[in-house]
């Protein structure tokens, strides 16, 4: 194969494209695939970066020592029987992923369901997307989303709704914004923060967090009072739009009062609702701002409502459109992976229960919903589930109220947890097993358009690390089902899949999601999968002529009386309210170039470069009356936790509201995750966790001193100071400031000593200037610097980290030892260039302010043409444009 | 007045102190007095620091003289050497000498020096013990040094140190023993003193610290040197080292004022107007003194005040030293370590590459540093301690040396050096002087 091409599809989030990689490594984009045509974004763009295998799972381990693959299932399976055997299947549990591959999540949900007998299968995909699907069933009586990428190519507008797609679907803003050049399509983005899709929005609403539900009902009463209604639509093909009318209407009867609930201006609101009104191609895009919520399945129906109510969906241009943030959060719920979903779009009714029963032989399918992410953990925690497997996720930092999930963790008597790297969650497993990684599996993916795309391996597994539908099925047959479980490749399990979704499903309340055709595929055809649109049922495309829309004729809902259904949504407010002990709103979210918690792109140096820390963002009023600058700590506090964080002013926040990034976790930053402060209210249909709009409190804690270490390994101990980890091409880098005075005498030395992390072989060099605050150590072994820590009493006299990284693990010549430590020896090193901007290229914000003065540069292109910044992925398209318009700004003042 | 017509000036000391004085009276005023110097010794004036070096082979005895006997009779100045002064007579002007003989003074000058300590432990005063103080001891020691001996040195400060260096140089063995847990402590904080301890160690000398020796013990001569905790340290020879003190005796018998040391003002002179004192035997303002470099001051001083000029005082200048051990480096200058609050202490310190630097700063001005390993910027923080410069614009830099200091403060805050010419330990050097902030 050496020299050939594979190609793949990314794994971060549910835009879903398209991947070349090249025999040595070098990934690019797929030309022909749909729903990229080439592009990348950042993160994608950096993929090679995280195929390095240090710091892999390589072994699997039983109570932290290696074991083998037989003794680490035999007990996984043993634990799970015996548990079976005296508490009920109700007693074991799977915690699932997003990131799963389709054939791991049918494997995981046939056993669960199937075999065991209980749904307690759910994913983090209940963090994600379960409004979103609960939405779809409501309105379409299925988990279906209507329309396609090409979609808001063929638009007039296009309404973002609670989604930063320029950092978060880089390449779907991109099209976004091609489109907007070429046609002028209108932006209209709704969402608290001014977030850098705003750089393409005509309107931008900066909704008081949780309100979005008011800004579509308000739409609706607009609509309906304006005659903008499709009447005959309405009448034809949906039902209960009197209910939903007269639910908005008491919810919002006025313009104004609408204005009022979300806290904008009402002209602003009328604008919108008045573009709206006016443009018969439109979409309306939503991810996280409306999923997380409490009420999150209402603003998805409160959104396709208005869709419905215009009969705007299934044609070219139109419909409600949920972006996914997962990979495959599509495909997970195709087979199922829900706790409240049964398999193949099929629910818990006794005629679906019968069918899977027959389809599978199993004996004794699983008769009711299971338990949804936060309840599961809760039952863990209550000791209602004893056994638990996670594969493929972190849940001690991505669940809300990260804290009890924790103690949820240590509670359980059995834990098993499959990844690639060890994180926060793996610390409490009895049994850890290596997964294979991106790269290293085969398997398929649907996007956030229906689109099933191959993910393809190009590389062998490193140590014994195996796919995780292996050692599922591994497990299943060391429970006794051998027969239904013996897989020997992912296309065995696929066709199983397809056939699944095809099975028994003709005629009258026939499933739409079938890819029956995909049933009989022979091991050569699934290895050469172009990417496929679903549905795809077995025969002719009679039933499905364009797979890409659905439901443009106004027919085929998969409801029981075939209509599409509006559904009432009522506004509330969000679960929790601020109130003068917690007078903030903290939002979370994500940044531009990471993923998740960081196991894979917290790797990638240049990724981190572009935000090194996290960081709390808050207006700048707000600070100013808690006493906060730039770059000061605040200590946060919510109901379920508290920590401590460094501050970023911002304008792009509301005042009286936070926002925290959701990726840094307890290996990166003292911080700890931001979902240990969140609360866990789940939304009543979905049960899915409201994670934006938390009350907390903030005060300002005065920094005693500030630090930067440079080391080799990657963890520091807690104590009353924050840090922050970034990786270096050798070792890690840490920030540090302290809100205590620092310890004295034998406590400092101890204290340094474990933040140096010296073996006993080094030899130390020392810096102390005590009056002033200022301490510099510098650790060698072998006459190579192992690491340095520099104390000052402020950030300002503190060295570059940059010029330290470029002497990290180099050799020192004996005269220059203590040179280290004068913080001078870096003076010939490049000079720092301040967060990087363009990850791709590495230029950052300092060499752009230079450049944009120097060579008076005034659009995007021409930084491209000089400094190559945003030419390949243009993920930082929109920062580019802001740096150009501020540059520009601040020059027509000072001229 | 003599006969002359000349008054007369009488020099009790024929040793480095003294022997300034008479140089920098006759620099401003060769014709003032007829001079007598008595010396105890019988040699003409030499550089008693250069001993270790003469212990070390490293020197002969004829090349530390400064002044040859040529130099006294250029210039007239009777020499009585290897005749003490056995008393002042002062309402009679006259020193009388151990041989009787008498010398009429109208200015006297006290330049006795020091007598080295002996322990008060049996055994000191066996042909084998010698202090380490005199040119007579220098040739008792080089007499007893040959190859398979084994010396125990007994105290370790300066002397002591350079003692046991130069036996050990000599090809001995050589034992240490020291009362204190740390080397030099009267020069070195105890980091540098580890370090030094470290770094001699290497060099093959068997050190004692923490330790009394008890006694020496021996039949006709010194065998060994007993500890208080019975331990026996076999010995050919003995040297003592612990310290000195003082030479007042003569001072005390005519009835001056003396304390530790003969009492002085800024002007040199006693509690008698017509009687000097320097070097050594002195006490000013409560310091006796056992380096040289305030003695070179006290000596320009009284050679002034001698010669008519009476603005000059003496004002004690921040104090030096340095170790003379080759290829160990220690300086110390000023302050040893923070006395209070107000004084602030920058370090640095590499244990394993053999290298210490501190300073003690108060108010941001040096007032003290330790050096072990790198003494090169010695000169330059002792020249910022007499300006009494303030550091704050490189403080951060300062114990990283001179280059990267001014390197910093170029920085900071170009055009704010301004070269200027100061003076440092009597030479011109060209140097920045920075400006207060």
């Amino acid at each position: 194969m050496a020299g050939s091409v594979i190609r793949t599809t990314c794994p971060y989030c549910g835009v879903g494209c398209g991947l070349r990689v090249a025999a040595d490594g070098t990934v690019s984009g797929d030309q022909d695939h749909p729903a990229n045509a080439g592009r990348l974004c950042s993160k994608g763009a950096a993929l090679g970066e995280t195929l390095a295998t240090d710091g892999r799972l390589l072994y699997p381990l039983i109570g932290g020592r290696s074991a083998s693959w037989d003794d680490a299932l035999d007990r996984i399976a043993a634990q799970f029987s015996q548990t079976i055997r005296q508490h009920g299947p109700d007693a074991v549990a799977l915690y699932v992923s997003g990131q799963f591959l389709t054939e791991d999540y049918y494997v995981a949900n046939k056993l669960m369901k199937g075999f065991i007998g209980s749904a307690n299968i759910d994913t983090n995909s209940r963090l994600c997307m379960a409004s979103s699907v609960a939405g779809h069933v409501r309105a379409f009586g299925e988990d279906i989303v209507p329309g396609c990428y090409a979609d808001i190519e063929a638009a007039d507008l296009v309404v973002l709704v609670g989604s930063n797609t320029a950092w978060c679907h880089p390449v779907f803003y991109q099209r976004l914004a091609a489109a907007r050049q070429a046609r002028n399509t209108k932006v209209v983005v709704v969402d608290p923060r001014r977030t850098p899709t705003c750089e393409v929005a005509d309107i931008h609403l900066a909704i008081r967090p949780g309100t979005d539900v008011a800004v579509f009902t308000g739409l609706l009463v607009h609509l309906a009072e304006n005659g903008v209604c499709d009447e005959a639509w309405t009448r034809y093909f949906a039902s209960d739009f009197a209910a939903a009318a007269e639910a908005a209407r008491l919810s919002t009867p006025s313009l104004g009062d609408a204005a009022a609930i979300c806290g904008v201006a009402a002209a602003d609101l009328a604008r919108f609702y008045a573009l709206f009104a006016a443009t018969v191609h439109t979409v309306t895009v939503y991810s996280q701002g409306v999923n997380q919520s409490s009420a999150g399945t209402d603003k998805v129906n409160a959104i396709i409502n208005c869709h419905l109510a215009t009969g705007r969906l299934g044609k070219p241009g139109t419909g409600p459109f949920s972006l996914t943030g997962q990979p495959n959060a599509m495909g997970g719920r195709e087979v199922g992976g829900l706790a409240n979903q049964l398999a193949a779009h099929m629910s818990f009714t006794p005629a679906d229960i019968a069918r899977v029963r027959r389809f599978w032989r199993a004996p004794r399918v699983a008769a009711k919903g299971g338990l949804k992410a936060v309840d599961l953990f809760e039952a863990a925690l209550g000791g209602k589930v004893k056994a638990l497997w996670i594969l493929n996720t972190n849940p001690a930092a991505s669940m809300p109220r990260a804290g009890r999930v924790r103690a949820a963790l240590g509670a359980c008597p059995f834990v098993a947890v499959s990844d690639c790297w060890a994180t926060d969650t793996t610390r409490f497993a009895d049994v850890v097993l290596p997964a294979a990684a991106w790269g290293e599996k085969d398997g398929t993916v649907t996007n956030s358009e229906r689109c099933i795309s191959r993910q393809r391996a190009f590389r062998a597994a490193p140590g014994a690390a195996r796919p995780d539908w292996w050692a599922l099925s591994e497990v299943a047959r060391r429970m006794g089902f051998a027969a239904a479980f013996s897989y020997q490749s992912p296309a065995q399990i696929f066709r199983e899949h397809a056939a699944l979704s095809a099975f028994e499903n003709e005629g009258h309340g026939r499933r739409i999601f079938d890819i029956g055709a995909l049933a009989a595929l022979s091991d050569e055809e699934y290895d050469a999968l172009a990417p496929v649109h679903w549905p795809l049922p077995r025969g002719t495309a009679a039933v499905w002529s364009n797979a890409k829309r659905l439901f443009a004729e106004g027919r085929g809902f998969a409801t029981a009386d075939g209509r599409a259904h509006f559904v009432p949504t009522p506004y509330r407010p969000p679960a929790a309210a601020t109130d003068a002990r917690r007078p903030f709103l903290l939002n979370t979210g994500r940044v531009r170039d990471q993923w998740h918690t960081m196991t894979c792109t917290g790797r990638v140096l240049r990724l981190m470069a572009h935000q090194r820390e996290p960081a709390l963002d808050i207006h700048p009023a707000d600070a100013v009356r808690n006493g906060l600058d730039d770059g000061d700590l605040a200590w946060i506090e919510s109901e379920h936790g508290a920590t401590v964080l460094p501050v970023r002013l911002s304008g792009d926040v509301r005042e009286g509201e936070l926002f925290a990034a959701m990726h840094w976790t307890d290996q990166f930053t003292s911080a700890g995750p931001i979902d240990a402060l969140v609360g866990a209210a789940a939304d009543p249909v979905s049960g899915q966790p409201e994670l934006k709009a938390t009350p907390v409190r903030v005060a300002a804690l005065a920094a005693r001193w500030n630090g930067v270490l440079l080391r080799g390994s990657d963890q520091v101990l807690h104590g009353p100071y924050y840090w922050g980890r970034v990786p270096l091409e050798r070792g890690h880098a840490f920030t540090l400031t302290g809100w205590e005075p620092l310890p004295r005498d034998r406590g400092s030395e101890l204290w340094i000593a474990a933040l140096l992390d010296a073996p006993a072989a080094a030899e130390l060099v020392i810096y102390a200037d005590p009056a002033r605050g200022t301490f510099r150590y510098a650790s060698l072994v072998g006459r190579r610097l192992d690491a340095c820590l520099f104390i000052a009493a402020t950030k300002a006299a503190l060295p570059s980290r940059d010029a330290l990284a470029a002497l990290l693990g180099k050799r020192i010549e004996p005269q220059a030892r203590t040179l280290v430590l004068a913080g001078a020896a870096g003076a010939a090193a490049p000079q720092a260039d301040g967060q990087t901007i363009c990850a791709c290229f590495g230029v950052g914000l300092k060499a752009l302010h230079r450049a944009i003065a120097d060579r008076r540069l005034t659009s995007v292109a021409e930084i491209g043409a000089q400094l190559r910044a945003g030419t390949n992925c243009g993920s930082c398209i929109p920062e580019l444009r802001a740096i150009l318009s501020r540059a520009q700004s601040e020059s027509a003042a000072t001229a | 007045m003599s006969s002359g017509g000349r008054a007369r000036l009488v020099v009790v000391g024929n040793g480095m102190a003294g022997m300034r004085t008479v140089e920098e009276l006759l620099a401003r005023a060769p014709d003032r007095f007829d001079i007598v110097v008595i010396g105890a010794e019988p040699h003409p004036n030499y550089n008693r620091i250069l001993l270790s070096a003469v212990l070390a082979g490293d020197k002969t005895l004829g090349e530390i003289v400064v002044n040859p006997r040529s130099w006294y009779e250029e210039r007239a100045i009777r020499l009585v050497a290897g005749t003490a002064a056995a008393a002042i007579d002062r309402r009679a002007r006259r020193v009388t000498l151990a041989d009787g003989s008498a010398v009429a003074y109208d200015k006297l000058l006290l330049a006795t020096g020091s007598k080295p300590l002996a322990p008060a432990i049996p055994g000191v005063g066996f042909a084998n013990v010698r202090a380490f103080r005199d040119i007579a001891d220098v040739e008792a020691l080089i007499a007893a040094a040959h190859g398979d001996a084994r010396a125990v040195v007994i105290g370790g400060g300066l002397l002591g140190l350079e003692a046991a260096w130069g036996l050990k140089r000599r090809g001995l063995s050589v034992a240490l023993v020291h009362l204190m847990p740390t080397l030099m402590e009267r020069q070195l904080d105890a980091a540098a003193g580890v370090l030094l301890l470290h770094s001699l160690d290497d060099r093959g000398i068997e050190f004692f610290v923490n330790s009394q020796a008890e006694e020496i013990v021996g039949t006709s001569c010194a065998e060994a040197v007993v500890l208080a905790d019975g331990r026996r340290l076999p010995a050919d020879l003995v040297v003592l080292a612990i310290g000195i003190r003082p030479n007042v005796e003569l001072a005390r018998t005519a009835a001056l004022d003396v304390n530790r040391g003969i009492l002085v003002g800024d002007d040199m002179a006693t509690s008698d107007p017509d009687i000097y004192a320097v070097g050594e035997c002195i006490e000013h303002n409560g310091t006796v003194f056992g380096l040289v470099a305030p003695i070179w001051d006290q000596a320009r001083v009284c050679g002034a005040r001698l010669a008519g000029d009476e603005a000059e005082v003496y004002v004690p200048p921040p104090v030096f030293t340095s170790l003379k051990i080759t290829g160990i480096d220690v300086f110390s200058a000023g302050t040893l370590a923070a006395a209070d609050g107000a004084d602030e202490e920058i370090t640095l310190h590499d244990a394993s590459g053999g290298l210490y630097k501190k300073l003690i700063l108060r108010n941001d001005r040096v007032v003290g540093s330790v050096l072990f390993g790198s003494i090169a910027d010695g000169p330059w923080y002792v020249q910022l301690m007499r300006d009494r410069t303030d550091v704050s614009s490189f403080r951060d830099r300062i114990v990283f040396g001179r280059p990267l200091a001014e390197q910093a403060c170029a920085d900071a805050e170009p055009g704010d050096a301004t070269p200027v010419v100061a003076s440092a330990a009597g030479a011109a050097v060209v140097g920045l002087r920075w400006q207060a902030a």
